[in-house]
């Protein structure tokens, strides 16, 4: 392990936290925004020009106003909720990979920080980790309504994960590996997965809304039902923490779902760009338009469809996109039968 | 430093694992134990079983913990509503509880632990490839029977939870 090797995974730590934290920030703006255009209204205009402060403004109102920590709650797991939930929501990009390699003096430098061969497993476990962000911060707030949020929110990401489980199933018996960065490499030029999984990818998109709690099953926090939600008794970035986690959730999960569905890094055509770096930036782009693209589908179905009711959340979790996983996994391994993958 | 990091993670495991015991609030004593599955899932990378390791890590830390959590929160366990055991229980508790570490520390005296260092035989064993094979192939019978035996207990589960039609 040499320095140069530690200097390059540092500045790729780096710089992948920062592009994650800084599209967040912005996906907050870019929701305002088409919420606006959704319901014909201009949005946030007012900070810098078409609003583009407007974060900036945000985060500063967040960070200045007043910490309230309640006096029952405990105080040590009041804090750790909320830093959880932001924990989990970053150390997921660790392994995604972002481009190709690239040829920097004389190095070939790897886009993805951490190349473990359970890829795929390693984002499940974060992401059953996020719910503890959400869960002690329910019940550290020792208000009733938190909890009852917490207790959905627990029971709900349990349930959708086991759809999301099951969906991944198909995928990994058809790519036959678990390194995000083999499935990647097999999906090259327009051989993407969409096209073989449709299935498997509406149940897989499905659940990571579910995951998200992003609407429809945005159950753990509902003003009409619970006050507020699991983040009823916060303030201050606290407050900001979780909603923000939420953000970058969003982006985490569109990402990984450009990279197990659609290619990730890979474009048409790709193989025509003699350049290695060339190609590896171009690929670099491409999964960023991938990436924004679905952050886009997340917005326009937030600002479209209703939230469910909660019986309908379990009986669509339960008793529709278990089976069809199920039937999802039959029919691909019919498949791979038949053709021979 | 293989030696001294396999200590220092049993002696976080250890001291968690305590810290679930004496802990007086459910909810605190099942976070303990949140971190005490997170400690052994360090054990399972030191030995390079990463398929196990990442499995405990989804299931328990995940899924099993969770539902713990879910469970304790719906539960009002105050010391006043708590029924205290008597001392006699207590006391029985204790004996069949040394009982046990005694039968664990027979076990493991007699299988000849002591200060040989642990070898691995086949060092990539845990890794999902090879595991899948050996799973798959030389166990492929008690894998299945084991399988079996869940889906039974789903079965039974289910049939237990679900309401009388009268």
């Amino acid at each position: 392990m040499d320095i140069a090797f530690i200097i390059e995974k540092l500045i790729l730590i780096s710089a992948i936290l920062g592009i994650s934290l800084v599209i967040a920030m912005y996906t907050t703006l870019a929701e305002r925004k088409f919420a606006g255009f959704f319901q014909d209204r201009v949005g946030p205009n007012r900070a810098g020009p078409w609003g583009l402060l407007q974060p900036l403004a945000d985060g500063v109102k967040l960070f200045t106003k007043e910490e309230i920590i309640p006096t029952h709650a405990n105080t040590f797991l009041f804090v750790l909720g909320p830093s959880l939930s932001m924990f989990t929501a970053c150390i997921t990009t660790a392994v995604i990979p972002w481009g190709q390699d690239l040829f920097l003096f004389g190095r070939q430098v790897s886009l993805q920080v951490a190349d473990i061969n359970v890829g795929v497993l390693y984002v499940f476990g974060v992401v059953s980790l996020g719910v503890y962000g959400v869960m002690i911060g329910g019940w550290a707030s020792n208000n009733k309504f938190s909890l009852l949020a917490a207790v959905r929110s627990a029971s709900q990401n349990i349930s959708y994960e086991i759809a999301m489980g099951l969906s991944i199933i198909a995928l990994l018996m058809m790519t036959g590996t678990l390194s995000l960065r083999e499935i990647s490499e097999q999906q090259s030029g327009m051989n993407w997965n969409i096209f073989y999984q449709p299935l498997g990818f509406l149940i897989f998109m499905i659940c990571s809304f579910a995951e998200t709690n992003r609407t429809p099953f945005d159950l753990p926090e509902c003003e009409t039902e619970l006050v507020g939600g699991h983040h009823t008794e916060y303030s201050s970035m606290k407050l900001g923490f979780y909603l923000f986690a939420e953000y970058i959730n969003m982006f985490v999960s569109s990402a990984i779902m450009a990279s197990l569905y659609f290619g990730g890094y890979n474009y048409p055509f790709m193989h025509l760009i003699s350049n290695p770096n060339v190609a590896a930036l171009i690929g670099v782009a491409a999964f960023f338009t991938k990436i924004l693209l679905f952050i886009f589908f997340f917005i326009w179905v937030r600002w479209t469809v209703p939230r469910f009711r909660y019986d309908q959340l379990m009986k669509l979790g339960w008793k529709v996109l278990i089976p069809l996983a199920i039937v999802n996994i039959a029919l691909t391994g019919a498949g791979i039968l038949i053709f021979g993958k | 430093m293989g030696h001294s990091l396999f200590y220092l993670l049993s002696f976080i495991t250890l001291f968690f694992a305590l810290l679930v015991v004496f802990a007086k609030n459910p909810i605190h004593s099942s976070l303990y134990m949140v971190m005490t599955f997170f400690t052994i899932t360090c054990h399972y990378l030191i030995l390079n079983a990463q398929f196990l390791a990442i499995v405990n890590f989804i299931v328990y830390m995940g899924a099993i913990m969770v539902l713990i959590l879910f469970s304790i929160m719906f539960l009002n366990l105050n010391q006043a509503t708590e029924p205290q055991k008597s001392s006699l229980l207590k006391f029985a508790g204790v004996i069949s509880a040394g009982l046990l570490m005694l039968t664990l520390v027979g076990a493991i005296v007699k299988t000849g632990g002591g200060d040989v260092p642990f070898e691995l035989i086949k060092p990539d064993i845990g890794l999902v490839k090879n595991l899948g094979r050996v799973l798959f192939n030389e166990f492929l019978l008690p894998f299945e029977i084991a399988s079996v035996l869940l889906l039974s207990a789903m079965v039974g589960a289910v049939l237990l939870a679900k309401k009388e039609i009268n």
